[in-house]
């Protein structure tokens, strides 16, 4: 080629230029096509996939569209969350813009300083946050900030607007703890496995229902894809530009919101918890904890100082106290001592004498009734009960041990979560030879059974966990998981997602003896009863008496400190009061709902008591009302012809043969007639708590229970 | 004795293969500004590539021997022009490179210095004769140069500035630079450039040198336009993307598509077979014109042929350099194919003198 171009031979006027040069031109020449060859190749064909993925990325604009979450009703359909749309300013961090020298104008029409736009983006920079991730430099943005975002489009290409649907819950944090709130999704969730599916900037269910039913309720985001140029101008649609969103699912709770609200109002201005279920199934009608808080808040960005107030409030706003107090029962576990006594045929014929207290293992334990300047005198299991008496618990503990008590309760759920679909249940404590070796690898003293016999000592519960074993007993024993969603009425591709992660069986059946069942039940109704010529002491709680309707209960109250610091602590300081507790059912056998109240700082079970009244009160008119029957859960209506069978012939009852067992038991209510016939002396329709004759309002006379012999006495 | 000159010995290889080039040009210029404000750009630029192979033809109808001995005169207007510039220029993006003429036309004198010193510079080598140019020699195609330069640089218009280097290494090479010289030189640059970086160069020009080095560092501006470019030419892959379908350039990610990164379009839009065949046109535009230095009927056409050929490499080298990023973003557009009036009037009164000396090969 080269032989081509070296013409020569043509005379010049002059020298000409030494064909050497031109060669090395010519090289040169090549040199440097290559290096722009190898350039190209580089580009075009080592690394085009990658630079092919950048150039999508720089024409796709990606706006998420955020999905609503679930909105959440009661058991009747009554909607308590609710979502409202609120828009947030966005800054997009991929537009090759300086975004520091446009934050002056974006600071100015969002109404925000300079330096907080400034410092938001260097936080992000620091971060090392990929380019595609939005900052978010202002929630719930007003119209006119709305406004100033559209028609800034030009000259702020990475501004946009993003709506959001926040979280509408009830006003003055009604319900806030069962419901729970939302927030962004933490680093520590997204490690965990039931969150490592989300992703940075979610938002998902912090607390409550909305924790644990998160997946249900999320829901799926979607985006809006548009073609952009540099200036983040529109141009186009690319295929499949929209991926809608796909709704949270709509969340039906057990919750009786009517319920709720009564034990809400219970509960206002007090310290405690409520739970309220319905033992025939374990769905929960109520649940309080106080105090609360208000969800709401949480809803857009919570402030670092409320945050900081909630955290280190001595009360604990947060804390469910419902599923998550451990405390001492006090005197509601005389019920559970009652069944193990009674069972373990230790309790029917203990008769003990008491004298304001009395001494086992070498020590003196007093009764309550010492602070009364009063005596119980003869105690049988039913005055045990209404009448709570120290003395005879301690004995039948003392005659128990610490094992069977330890067996019974275990097995009617103390110590163990009752599985309710609910985060951050606690199991409580229910003492025992071994937990004790375990726990402070110490022998059992022998002597500590006796205030494990009045619910002190080392045991502690949760009022879910007190709602579910009382509820239970006065079913007969028959105890339902207790649960805030009938997982019947979900989606069947979210019942595996919903369930609680607890090993506890939907249903677990303790079998007691329908005899024991009816003196238990009966000695629950005498705690609120008012005193009477037969029962001149009355219950424990007789004015938690609700007129006309069968209510029974136990009260409990149980000492947070011991008196001996309670005293080095100067006395009635308010933070070491007894808690009081009651759990009541209605009606006293087969109820339809057990709440159980914990009243902090209470003092005594009867103020409990009067809590819990008013919420079965609620519950009772709003079922005589519904179901159009006066009647329902009347006193007056004969206990003792209660269904007993009926129990017992509820399908999946104990017992592998399902016939055998109604056999068996069919037999055994027979027997239990008769010994209840035998109990009250004969008399057969037993009407107890029913004194105010004069007032009643039928006006008929009112048959007086004849407690034979034992309680009648004194 | 003189025999006519004839437009047979025009070279119409060189023209063909310049044609075709500028024919791709206005293709890509039509795709890249397509639905934008500059649209029809492309007819524009059609209507400049016939008004400079007017004058392509004209320029070829005088013996370039008359330009080259008036080329001091030229000369002088050149640097009288550049003054013009620098006092009463108009001002524009920043820059005074700009004459504003009568009827709305703008004139940029330092694209036509261009010329004038590679002429200048022929005269003055081919005077000397072949033998090793002594360092008076060097200084004075030194100043020759450096003072439309330096006043180029005033403008401040570095990227244009920069191409009057290589007219000048082409001369001093042709005109047999001593090696002792060119050594004497580059340390002299090497002294001066720390100097020139830190008070000679405005703060964005500085920027603009390095931030091809690391352009994802710098996502404003001129790292941002090296950025962008470089995702056009990769994502244009093998084949390309076809015709008004390149993202990058339609999206304008590309700063200045149908200008000065008009090569980084082309690439995006043809990829990498296309940006190759367009590299082999100018390639064989490039050894063509050497061919004609060859057979120049005298040292001066030789000089001012392969003057031509420095400029033309250079705009290449730096151009195509800078949309690969092996270069850093300098304004210097890609000849032949960037849109512009004065770029494509340069290169057809440069290819004008070219087919003068062509022509005149047999003429003595």
């Amino acid at each position: 080629m080269r032989k081509q171009w070296a013409v020569t031979g043509m005379p010049g006027r002059d020298e000409k230029i030494p064909q050497t040069k031109f060669s090395v031109v010519q090289y040169v020449i090549l040199a440097v096509f290559i290096v722009l060859a190898y350039g190209l190749w580089t580009l075009q064909v080592r690394k085009s996939d990658e630079y092919a993925t950048r150039s999508e990325q720089n024409r796709i604009r990606q706006v998420p569209i955020l999905a609503p979450r679930g909105k959440i009703y009661d058991r009747d359909g009554q909607l308590i969350v609710d979502n409202y749309p609120s828009f947030s300013a966005l800054l997009l961090r991929d537009q090759m813009r300086d975004l520091n020298a446009d934050a002056e104008k974006i600071a100015d029409g969002l109404h925000i300083s300079r330096e907080e736009v400034v410092e938001k983006i260097r936080r992000y920079q620091l971060a090392h946050k990929p380019a595609f991730e939005p900052i978010i430099i202002k929630d719930d943005i007003t119209p006119d900030e709305r406004a100033f975002i559209e028609s800034h489009r030009d000259d702020f290409p990475e501004l946009e607007t993003l709506m959001i649907h926040r979280r509408l819950y009830p006003r003055d944090g009604f319900m806030a703890h069962l419901i729970g709130y939302v927030g962004e999704v933490s680093e520590d969730m997204l490690n965990s496995p039931k969150f490592e599916l989300y992703e940075r900037g979610d938002i998902v269910g912090q607390s409550g229902v909305e924790l644990q039913y998160n997946d249900l309720l999320m829901g799926k985001d979607g985006s809006r894809r548009v073609l952009v140029n540099s200036k983040g101008k529109e141009v186009g649609r690319p295929p499949n530009a929209n991926i809608p969103a796909v709704p949270g699912q709509k969340l039906k709770l057990t919750v009786d919101i009517d319920i709720q609200k009564a034990a809400e109002q219970a509960m206002e201005g007090k310290n405690g918890a409520v739970v309220a279920m319905d033992p025939r199934n374990g769905e929960i009608l109520a649940m309080v904890s106080r105090p609360t808080f208000d969800p709401n808040d949480f809803a857009v960005r919570i402030s670092a100082k409320e945050w900081t107030r909630l955290v280190e409030d001595p009360d604990h706003p947060l804390f469910n106290k419902a599923i998550q107090a451990q405390l001492a029962p006090g005197s509601v576990f005389k019920i559970i001592m009652s069944v193990a006594g009674l069972q373990e045929g230790v309790a029917q014929n203990l008769h003990v004498n008491c004298a304001g207290g009395g001494v086992f293992y070498g020590r003196y334990f007093n009764c309550w009734v010492k602070g009364e300047h009063r005596v119980h005198g003869p105690v049988d299991i039913s005055k045990g009960i209404y009448q709570s008496c120290d003395v005879f618990f301690y004995t039948l503990a003392e005659r128990l041990g610490i094992e069977k008590i330890a067996k019974w309760a275990t097995a009617m759920g103390l110590s163990k979560k009752t599985g309710i679909d609910l985060p951050n249940e606690v199991s409580g404590v229910m003492p025992s030879e071994e937990w004790k070796m375990k726990t402070f690898r110490q022998k059992w003293y022998a002597g500590e059974v006796i205030s494990v016999g009045i619910g002190q000592g080392a045991v502690t519960v949760s009022p879910i966990q007190l709602a579910r074993t009382i509820g239970g007993i006065t079913m007969g024993g028959t105890f339902y998981r207790p649960h805030v969603v009938n997982p019947e009425q979900m989606p069947p591709q979210f019942k595996n997602v919903a369930t609680p992660t607890s090993t506890m069986p939907d249903v677990v059946h303790v079998p007691i003896d329908p005899q024991n069942w009816i003196t238990i039940t009966n000695a629950m109704a005498g705690v609120v009863n008012p005193p009477s010529p037969d029962m001149p002491t009355g219950g424990t709680a007789p004015s938690a008496h609700i007129q006309g309707v069968d209510f029974a209960g136990k009260t409990g109250s149980a000492q947070v400190v011991s008196n001996a610091f309670r005293k080095s602590k100067g006395g009635a300081a308010k933070q070491f009061n007894d808690n009081s507790w009651f759990v009541g059912v209605t009606p006293r056998r087969n109820p339809e709902i057990v709440v159980a109240v914990l009243f902090e700082g209470g003092e005594h079970g009867k103020l409990a008591a009067r809590l819990t009244a008013q919420i079965v009160k609620a519950y009772v008119e709003k079922q005589r009302r519904l179901r159009n029957n006066p009647m329902l859960f009347s006193d007056k209506a004969d206990p003792g012809s209660v269904p007993i069978a009926g129990v017992w012939n509820q399908p999946g009852s104990i017992g592998s043969n399902a016939a055998e067992a109604a056999d068996v038991h069919a037999g055994s209510s027979q027997e239990a007639e008769q010994s209840e016939n035998q109990l009250h002396g004969g008399t057969v329709l037993v009407h107890l708590g029913r004194t105010r004759a004069g007032r009643s309002q039928t006006g008929k006379p009112v048959l007086r229970p004849q407690v034979a012999g034992l309680a009648g006495g004194d | 004795m003189r025999r006519l000159i004839s437009f047979r010995d025009f070279d119409w290889v060189l023209l063909t293969f310049v044609l075709i080039i500028c024919s791709l040009g206005v293709l890509e210029i039509y795709s890249t500004t397509y639905g934008t404000k500059f649209a029809g750009a492309h007819m524009r630029q059609v209507y400049w590539i016939m008004a400079g192979l007017a004058v392509m033809l004209t320029v070829s109808l005088i013996n370039y021997q008359i330009l080259l001995e008036n080329a001091h005169w030229f000369y002088i207007a050149s640097l009288v022009a550049l003054l013009a510039v620098t006092f009463f220029g108009k001002k524009y993006l920043g820059a005074r490179r700009w004459i504003q003429l009568p009827g709305g036309q703008h004139f940029q004198p330092s694209e036509w210095v261009k010329l004038v010193l590679i002429l200048m510079l022929a005269k003055y080598f081919s005077g000397e004769g072949d033998r090793e140019a002594s360092l008076s020699d060097v200084v004075k195609a030194g100043l020759i140069a450096g003072v439309p330069m330096l006043l180029v640089l005033k403008q401040p218009d570095l990227g244009t500035a920069l191409t009057y280097v290589p007219v000048a290494l082409m001369g001093l090479f042709l005109g047999g630079i001593q090696l002792r010289h060119a050594a004497v030189i580059l340390v002299i640059a090497g002294v001066l450039m720390p100097t020139v970086w830190h008070y000679g160069l405005k703060p964005y020009q500085k920027d603009r040198l390095t931030s091809f080095l690391h352009p994802e560092a710098d996502s404003q501006k001129t790292g941002y336009q090296l950025e962008q470019s470089k995702i056009a030419v990769g994502s244009g892959g093998i084949w390309g993307k076809g015709v008004r379908k390149g993202t990058q350039t339609q999206g304008s990610f590309l700063p200045e598509p149908h200008t000065d990164f008009i090569f980084a379009a082309w690439s995006e839009e043809h990829g990498f077979v296309g940006a190759v065949a367009l590299l082999l046109l100018y390639f064989m535009v490039l050894m063509r014109l050497i061919h004609n230095a060859q057979t120049a009927p005298d040292s001066a056409g030789g000089f001012v042929v392969m003057g031509v050929v420095a400029v033309l490499l250079f705009h290449i080298l730096v151009n195509a350099g800078m949309v690969v990023g092996f270069m850093p973003v300098t304004g210097i557009p890609l000849p032949l194919m960037s849109y512009g009036g004065s770029s494509v009037l340069f290169m057809f009164l440069a290819l004008g003198i070219v087919m003068n000396i062509r022509m005149r090969r047999f003429v003595n």
